[in-house]
């Protein structure tokens, strides 16, 4: 009997985060290496800088993981989470001065185990409250928008500027501003491209049964060679077609560099566009479509306002794939010389320089992320008839 | 989704003599490699890369498997109901996060070799898995599990001889998702010197020498869609099977 009512007021994801944040606590926080290829030596969070200044934020993380563990209280659960990151970022800003102080010009603090532990329990914790507040599209996206402005504000205002990371960035300002462009024109070009070929497709593979049973299995084994493969397999091909075609080397098509992987990317993401288009399609239910033709609708008017608008939340759903998936695959690009973020992330692996590796992967895993919420949220804003309503 | 009986042992033929026997295609190669450069790779034997790089997956598919199988059938019982939401939301969004970037991230927390790779193959390997696993043990046909109870089968027997066979083809579907992301992974998996086939694309790539990378490409490529193509016949056969 005690148990249930424990249980009852008790979120048992709570108590775990809880303790585990506990555990992480335990760990590390930062660490303080003598340049950037070394590694460095581990920091306490009650350590990284003086304790009036510390004390804060380590409040904040403890009442954050404590605000965790009530069940039903949604609202205060995420306030806990938020106030728990909160405390993250202040150990964060200041530590990372305060250890540098009097280490010389050549020594870089980082965040730890320690530190990315917390961040993944306490964004676990949040995760779990907007999980019981089963916001609605827009609130999704408000939420995204305030984070990715208050993330903007804090690297923009410098806070952060004496982290290795943020280094690694100022010296390198205009490459990583080039990069990101790049990153985004390979993502976001390869949808497009996708979409302009596999869109016609996917309407014909609707209409055609057989055209479907041909094209999709070749576009799933596409789909299935690993990406650095593909991407090596269009070097020479590319390399033929830019000796071979007058005027192609001029349009920048060559065996190494944009071109290939632009390709590679494209070819990655017929399968979703044209799969997704063609069950979209055909996920209008017969009613509507007999009524449609029962109206004497041409099959152009039938495609074009009963079954097109019926399919679209699938339809989505295949640029959501692709979108992700994309952001992702474009890293690859940075070993064949196509640039993006990969560039920094295999730097890095070169030459063992933890921070840069960081640049590269942390700004596409915050991209993927974002895209994956904005795509969801359009996904749900296509959606006719709201999930529960008959 | 299968290649067809004609294609298959064509491609699997033409898969084990260019790992056995590269020095074959070396007259086809040739005008790929840089002038008086090597056509065929010959640092490591192509065999002994195959055996290293499909160990690696397999070891970390197996123990993705063990994982996350586990845990779905944790979170799928009333004792472990409160943990779901949390657990498929992170499932989803874990989902977002690219191969490399994990493998990436995997580097600095590990350091170099084999090791990061296959905390990267097996962590990411874990979300398909897992969603498919929850998926398939919480969609089971409701007659089905109401005759199970009937015939006095207790919690453990129904798990066992009714709720893991049926739910299986879908699992197996998630697998294979996490396979074939584990053969790609696997190969990138080289950039932070593991011992997989990506190596020869990869030297191929640093030396500007196409021969090695056509190479590497052509034998992780028909590896994968061999492996795939095998598991589509395995899960069509199960489910066949458990008549879905």
């Amino acid at each position: 009997m005690i148990q249930d009512r424990v249980a009852g007021t008790v979120s048992p994801p709570g108590v775990l985060f809880a303790m585990l944040g506990v555990a992480a606590l335990l760990t590390p926080f930062m660490t303080l290496a003598a340049n950037r290829i070394v590694a460095g030596e581990g920091v306490m969070a009650w350590a990284v800088a003086a304790p009036a200044l510390v004390a804060p934020g380590l409040l904040a993380v403890a009442a954050g993981l404590l605000l965790g563990v009530p069940a039903g209280k949604p609202w205060l659960r995420l306030f806990g989470s938020v106030l728990g990151l909160s405390g993250l970022l202040w150990l964060l800003m200041q530590g990372a001065p305060a250890l540098l102080d009097g280490e010389g010009g050549y020594a870089r603090v980082s965040p730890a185990i320690g530190f990315w532990l917390l961040l993944v329990i306490l964004s676990l914790l949040l995760a779990d409250t907007l999980t019981a507040l089963a916001p609605g599209p827009w609130m999704r996206l408000g939420f995204l928008a305030v984070a990715s402005a208050v993330l903007g504000v804090v690297l923009w205002s410098g806070a952060l500027a004496d982290l290795s990371v943020m280094q690694e960035f100022s010296s390198r300002r205009d490459a990583f501003l080039r990069e990101a462009l790049r990153h985004l024109g390979l993502a976001f070009g390869s949808l497009a491209t996708a979409t302009v070929i596999g869109f016609p497709l996917g309407i014909l593979c609707h209409r055609r049964a057989g055209l479907r049973g041909a094209i999709l299995p070749v576009l799933s084994f596409l789909q299935t060679i690993p990406s650095l493969a593909m991407f090596g397999l269009m070097i020479p091909i590319l390399g033929w077609v830019g000796d071979a075609v007058p005027g192609a080397q001029d349009l920048g098509i060559a065996g190494i560099g944009f071109a290939p992987a632009f390709l590679a990317l494209v070819l990655y993401s017929l399968l979703p566009v044209v799969g997704n288009t063609a069950a979209g399609l055909a996920a209008a239910p017969p009613a509507a479509l007999e009524a449609a033709r029962g109206m004497g609708m041409t099959p152009l008017q039938r495609l074009l306002r009963v079954e097109l608008p019926l399919g679209l939340p699938i339809i989505l759903t295949g640029l959501r794939i692709v979108l992700v998936q994309n952001i992702g695959l474009a890293v690859i690009a940075g070993l064949i010389g196509g640039g993006g973020f990969g560039t920094f992330v295999f730097q890095g692996l070169n030459q063992t320089a933890t921070d840069l590796i960081l640049l590269g992967a942390l700004p596409t895993v915050a991209l993927a992320l974002a895209a994956a919420i904005v795509m969801d949220a359009l996904v749900d804003l296509t959606r006719r008839t709201p999930k529960g309503t008959p | 989704m299968s290649i067809g009986w004609s294609l298959r042992p064509i491609l699997a033929l033409f898969l084990l003599v260019l790992v056995l026997r590269p020095e074959w295609f070396a007259p086809m190669l040739a005008p790929l490699a840089p002038e008086g450069g090597p056509v065929i790779y010959e640092r490591a034997s192509l065999l002994s890369l195959s055996l290293s790089h499909l160990a690696l997956v397999a070891a970390a598919s197996a123990a993705a498997v063990v994982v996350a199988v586990t845990l779905a059938i944790l979170v799928t019982r009333p004792s472990g109901a409160a943990f779901r939401p949390v657990s498929r939301t992170v499932a989803n969004m874990g989902q977002t996060f690219p191969p490399v970037a994990v493998l990436a991230l995997a580097v600095p927390a590990l350091g170099f070799g084999a090791g990061p790779t296959l905390v990267a193959l097996f962590l990411y390997g874990l979300l398909p898995i897992f969603e498919n696993a929850v998926t398939g043990l919480s969609n089971l046909p409701p007659a089905t599990m109401e005759a199970a109870r009937g015939i006095g089968l207790n919690r453990w027997q129904r798990l066992v001889r009714v709720e893991l066979p049926l739910a299986l083809p879908v699992i197996l579907t998630g697998v294979r998702l996490s396979v074939v992301i584990a053969m790609g992974t696997a190969t990138i998996g080289s950039t932070v010197a593991a011992r997989t086939l990506g190596e020869v694309i990869i030297a191929g790539l640093l030396t500007n020498n196409t021969a090695y990378v056509v190479q590497g490409g052509l034998v992780v490529g028909l590896f994968a869609v061999l492996i795939y193509d095998a598991m589509v016949q395995l899960e069509r056969r199960l489910a066949a099977r458990v008549g879905l």
